[in-house]
């Protein structure tokens, strides 16, 4: 897209906003101006320890996701072909669907303690599902006679799973995925808030908490900026990973 | 004793409903190895499914296909297909879905790519090997899947109406093509069509079967030579023709009550 077209409408409301700020519409500590928000981030930026906090946050965010990847990926084909697989699992799914997995943030803390382990799992619990469901939907709307074709070219058993049904079910599970990426910070986040020795949502919670309110938005646009980008970057790759598709 | 024996097949389709779909109905057919047999019949007359019970892929209600002796029970390498919608790996190039049985055979690398440029030459896409399928037109994917299925070498030949998407002209060059191929590679081949010079054109035998339930209704030997014009193929189309006709007719007649129904 046209990156003047797209960055316009952004650029307008931040104007607006430091115009608002600046004529004393809106109170500056409640809601700090762009302005003021540019200081904290210069702040913070100089003050050391924001890439730890990145750092820390960036891990556990990666650690969940990708544990989410390899157990929703391998649930999801196993619930499509495998009678009992589904079984098991599909009440259980549908069960906890609807359910916010943030509820359960207290609870991962009770069991995994105040370090990266419940954070970890957080991110694991809050993206597995929509990988999971992917997955499934993906693998079974897969074209017979694909399947029928990789039969008589050779390939049979368990290999039909890899070869076939998960290469043909990639758009979809790489579309959860995405979704999967976008909750990941919610669930990290949210884990941070609550208890935390470090990572971005302990950086907000505690910038807050002293009243440095510039130092705080500064905080959370770091998030939006580093999700914002790993969006970009994911379809990208999305992009280049499905390049056999028709080009939408 | 025949290559591939088919001895009083049939296939029933939604066996426990009410109405149950009959697809194939007591089908006997021997096919002898190395000859080329094409199968014609009305749409819905169950020609797929026979070519699809040879292959393996779904089994018989009754009866028994045997394969040199032995009976069908799943797909494999020495019978290859060639479907109607191609049924290529999109997510493969053209020379990755041509390697693709060669790779799941364990050839090396190498004679992968030596034996796979030599079908992909054959079929004049020389220069499109590392295109994808959604890049190419039907022709062109119709002839990666031909070179697909020749690539594994399979003794068995099985073509689920291939050229059936594509245009008039198209269809032309490829039907020349394959009975070359054919007569050149000493293979067994089963062809289904529905269209009736096809199958005179391609086969050395043509069987033709009746409206559902499914039923061989008569076998002819064709006796034209390679070089025969086309003309002479239109006149043994007619013949067969005169035979199908009231097959198709028995195939529309829900068409013919529709067009009752609008006059009325």
């Amino acid at each position: 897209m046209n990156a003047v077209r797209f960055y316009t409408p952004l650029f307008l409301i931040v104007a607006f906003w430091q115009m608002a700020a600046m004529v004393g519409m809106v109170d500056a500590e409640l809601l700090p101006s762009p302005v003021a928000i540019g200081a904290g981030l210069a702040h913070l930026a100089t003050a050391g320890d924001l890439l730890l906090h990145v750092g820390v946050s960036v891990y556990r965010q990666m650690a969940g996701l990708v544990l989410a990847v390899l157990v929703g990926v391998s649930l999801g084909i196993g619930m499509a072909h495998v009678a009992w697989v589904r079984d098991v699992f599909e009440p259980i799914v549908r069960i906890t669907y609807p359910l916010p997995k943030s509820a359960l943030i207290p609870l991962l803390i009770l069991w995994f303690g105040i370090g990266h382990n419940s954070k970890i799992f957080a991110v694991f619990l809050g993206c597995l599902l929509p990988v999971v469901v992917s997955s499934f939907n993906g693998t079974r709307g897969v074209n017979t006679q694909l399947v029928w074709s990789a039969r008589s070219l050779g390939t049979r058993g368990i290999r039909l799973l890899w070869k076939i049904y998960f290469q043909a079910a990639l758009p979809e599970i790489l579309s959860g995925l995405r979704i999967a990426l976008a909750l990941s910070y919610t669930l990290l986040v949210s884990s941070e808030f609550l208890i935390a020795r470090a990572g971005l949502g302990f950086l907000i919670q505690s910038l807050g908490e002293a009243g440095d309110y510039p130092g705080m938005f500064a905080g959370i646009l770091i998030v939006a900026l580093i999700g914002f980008t790993a969006d970009r970057l994911y379809v990208k790759w999305m992009n280049w990973m499905l390049r056999w598709q028709d080009q939408t | 004793m025949a290559y591939i024996d088919i001895e009083g097949v049939s296939k029933v389709y939604q066996a426990d409903t009410p109405d149950p779909i009959i697809a194939c109905d007591r089908v006997d057919l021997a096919i002898d190895r190395n000859s080329i047999v094409t199968i014609v019949g009305p749409s819905g007359c169950g020609k797929s499914t026979l070519l699809h019970m040879i292959g393996g892929f779904i089994t018989p209600t009754a009866g028994e296909i045997r394969l040199g002796g032995e009976k069908i029970v799943e797909p494999g390498p020495d019978r290859g297909v060639v479907f109607q919608h191609f049924a290529l790996f999109p997510w493969m190039t053209v020379r990755g879905n041509v390697e693709y049985g060669l790779a799941e055979k364990k050839m090396p690398k190498a004679e992968r790519r030596e034996v796979s440029q030599h079908y992909i030459d054959m079929v004049k896409l020389t220069g499109f090997e590392e295109s994808y399928p959604n890049r190419l037109s039907g022709g062109m994917q119709q002839r990666v899947a031909l070179a697909r299925m020749l690539a594994c070498d399979p003794d068995t030949l099985l073509m689920d109406e291939p050229f059936g998407a594509l245009d008039a002209q198209t269809r032309m060059i490829m039907q020349e093509e394959l009975r070359e191929i054919c007569r050149a590679s000493k293979k067994t081949v089963l062809f289904v069509t529905h269209d009736v010079r096809e199958a005179v054109f391609l086969g050395e035998r043509v069987v033709v079967m009746s409206a559902r339930p499914g039923r061989i209704k008569t076998v002819l030997d064709i006796d034209l030579a390679d070089d025969a014009p086309r003309l002479a193929v239109d006149e043994k189309a007619d013949e067969i023709w005169d035979i199908l006709k009231d097959e198709v007719i028995k195939a529309v007649v829900p068409g013919a009550s529709y067009g009752a129904r609008a006059a009325g």
